[in-house]
């Protein structure tokens, strides 16, 4: 009678019991995770040669792609700056004057194809280009102005084709007052479907680093395995799931990942402070034209969570195949 | 607790390695198992870990058939099991404390816990104090106390050893014998590979004998 009522009484004691249990539990699980995350830092620590040695390697390899990344995202800024990659310069002949040339420009907008004009006259050209090409002294000394007056013509539309620019370019060279007629800026054009192919360069440069960097991982975490060997089969041998075993070596495939990834970030970011100087100087003579891009936050978050990623995924690969091999006999 | 029940093991390179083994052990009960060497024992122990698996027959652990058991099962099978190895099979680089915890590291113990029970199972084997030494450091008796600490840590039903004592001299082996009795007291069943047929006569406990690979006597 009593034990019942004990027992019975014992009921919400047992519950808190259980609570606590899990909690103790959730506990143990966090410590383990814990202390797998830093001890598998503190075994790179220890092994300092072979852990630089794996992780500049790696670096290396991430550092190539994301530089090459950042060299195409920098030339890509500039070929942006050169909007509207259709303009056309139509070159006066000499002996046109201002007013005729204010009227041929007042002309050709009415034209359908185009969308506006700007008569640069020939002495806003002479001044042009005293201020920017710095030749102003040698312009000086001629006694005549050498420069022909220029209409810009701005087509209507961005995405007339090359057979239409080329149509309005003849057009626009039959008239008399007319010597030549350049298409401005067609070499943006060739850089720009030069520079499609160099992203394509990019992403297939950046995948091939990343199975590099997966091996490269993958091989390190199998060493390590072998060396551990003794550790691994003595674990399987009192009740270790190969989940358990795993975690450890997963978190160093993390550290090297991360740290990979780091580095290769410092190895971008000086490359670019070294660049950082004569683009300076270079920009200053086009008008400030351009800036070095660095990495943006985002990208090198990314940065880091692709070379973390990497380093897990070689890791776990290697662990997936190699556990199932390492049996206690 | 143990049932062989017709049980056949081949391997490939040695052929027949056992045949036609049956026997039962009951919960609490303490068998030696005997043979010359290449009889078979370490092979019939073996089959109980799951370190490999019969050919024929049903090995069956407290119920379950262990030929059944798939392969992520034998981490948990092996949970209640307390093995004993002739090599102690220690981890060198860590401390007497972090061996002996292994197991309950590994079935998800927290702090406090482990603590106290490594060192009850320290206690039990005359070890406390020794929890900070490496096991190199220890005699050969010591470590294989060690390694009775790490297989009873978890309180496993049965504990299995291969020739726990080859390796100890007479009075020592006899130590290590009488701290299998005691667990037996408790309730644990016990089964212990080994040569010493003097220390078997003496202790007078049930004996599995094997021949070739056959029972002849149990
Ligand atoms: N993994 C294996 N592959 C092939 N043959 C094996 C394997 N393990 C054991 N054997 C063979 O099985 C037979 C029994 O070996 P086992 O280790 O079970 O004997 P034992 O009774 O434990 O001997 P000992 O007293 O010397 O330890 C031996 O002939 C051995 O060569
Ligand atoms: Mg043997």
């Amino acid at each position: 009678m009593r034990k019942e009522y004990y027992r019975k009484a014992k009921v919400p004691v047992r519950k808190k019991g259980f609570v606590s249990n899990l909690g103790d539990k959730l506990h143990a699980y966090l410590d383990i995770h814990a202390h797998a995350f830093f001890s598998s830092l503190g075994r790179l620590v220890r092994a300092p040669f072979s852990s630089i040695m794996t992780i500049a390697v790696m670096s290396i390899a991430i550092a190539l792609s994301a530089g090459f990344y950042l060299f195409v995202a920098n030339i890509q800024q500039l070929t942006d700056s050169f909007e509207d990659s259709n303009h056309m310069s139509v070159f006066l002949k000499e002996q046109v004057s201002d007013q005729a040339g204010a009227k041929l420009a007042e002309t050709l907008r009415s034209y359908g194809n185009i969308k506006d004009t700007k008569l640069i006259s020939r002495s806003q050209a002479l001044t042009e280009f005293r201020e920017y090409s710095g030749f102003g002294a040698a312009i000086d000394a001629l006694d005549k102005n050498p420069l022909p007056a220029v209409i810009q013509v701005m087509p209507s539309s961005e995405s007339m084709t090359q057979q239409q620019l080329e149509q309005l370019r003849h057009t626009l060279s039959q008239l008399p007052e007319v010597d030549q007629v350049q298409l401005d800026l067609e070499w943006v054009k060739r850089l720009q479907s030069m520079l499609a192919l160099a992203e394509r360069g990019v992403t297939l440069l950046s995948t091939i680093f990343g199975i590099g960097v997966l091996f490269i991982t993958g091989n390190t975490i199998r060493l390590e395995l072998h060396n551990r060997r003794e550790e691994v089969i003595i674990a399987k041998l009192v009740g270790a799931t190969d989940r358990f075993i795993s975690r450890p070596f997963l978190y160093t495939g993390f550290w090297l990942g991360l740290l990979s990834g780091i580095t290769a970030w410092l190895i971008v970011t000086m490359m670019m402070m070294v660049l950082q100087t004569p683009v300076d100087e270079l920009s200053k003579l086009y008008d400030g034209l351009f800036n070095v891009l660095y990495l943006g936050f985002i990208e090198v978050m990314a940065l880091f969570g692709i070379s973390t990623l990497l380093g897990v995924s070689g890791a776990w690969l290697v662990l997936v195949y190699q556990l199932r091999q390492l049996n206690p006999e | 607790m143990l049932k062989f029940d017709h049980v056949c093991k081949r391997y490939p390179e040695a052929g027949d390695v056992l045949t036609d083994v049956t026997f039962h052990l009951k919960p609490g009960e303490f068998a030696f198992l005997t043979g010359h060497s290449g009889a078979g024992k370490s092979t019939l122990l073996k089959l109980i870990a799951l370190m490999e698996r019969c050919n024929r027959g049903n090995v069956l652990l407290d119920g379950q058939n262990l030929n059944k058991a798939k392969n992520r099962h034998i981490p948990y099978i092996r949970r209640k099991l307390g093995l004993i190895f002739q090599d102690f099979k220690l981890l060198n680089d860590r401390t007497v404390f972090d061996n002996v915890a292994l197991p309950l590291v590994i079935a998800g113990h927290g702090h406090q816990e482990i603590s106290r029970r490594v060192r009850a199972s320290l206690d039990k084997v005359g070890l406390l104090g020794k929890e900070k030494k490496y096991p190199l450091t220890l005699s050969g008796g010591e470590q294989q106390r060690v390694g009775i600490a790490r297989a009873v840590v978890n309180k496993p039903p049965l504990i299995l050893a291969d020739e726990p004592t080859g390796n100890l001299d007479p009075e020592l082996s006899a130590e290590i014998m009488k701290l299998f009795e005691d667990f037996q007291q408790v309730g644990v069943t016990i089964l212990i590979a080994t040569h010493d047929i003097p220390l078997v006569k003496k202790m007078g406990h049930r004996v599995l004998k094997l021949d070739h690979g056959r029972l002849v006597a149990s």
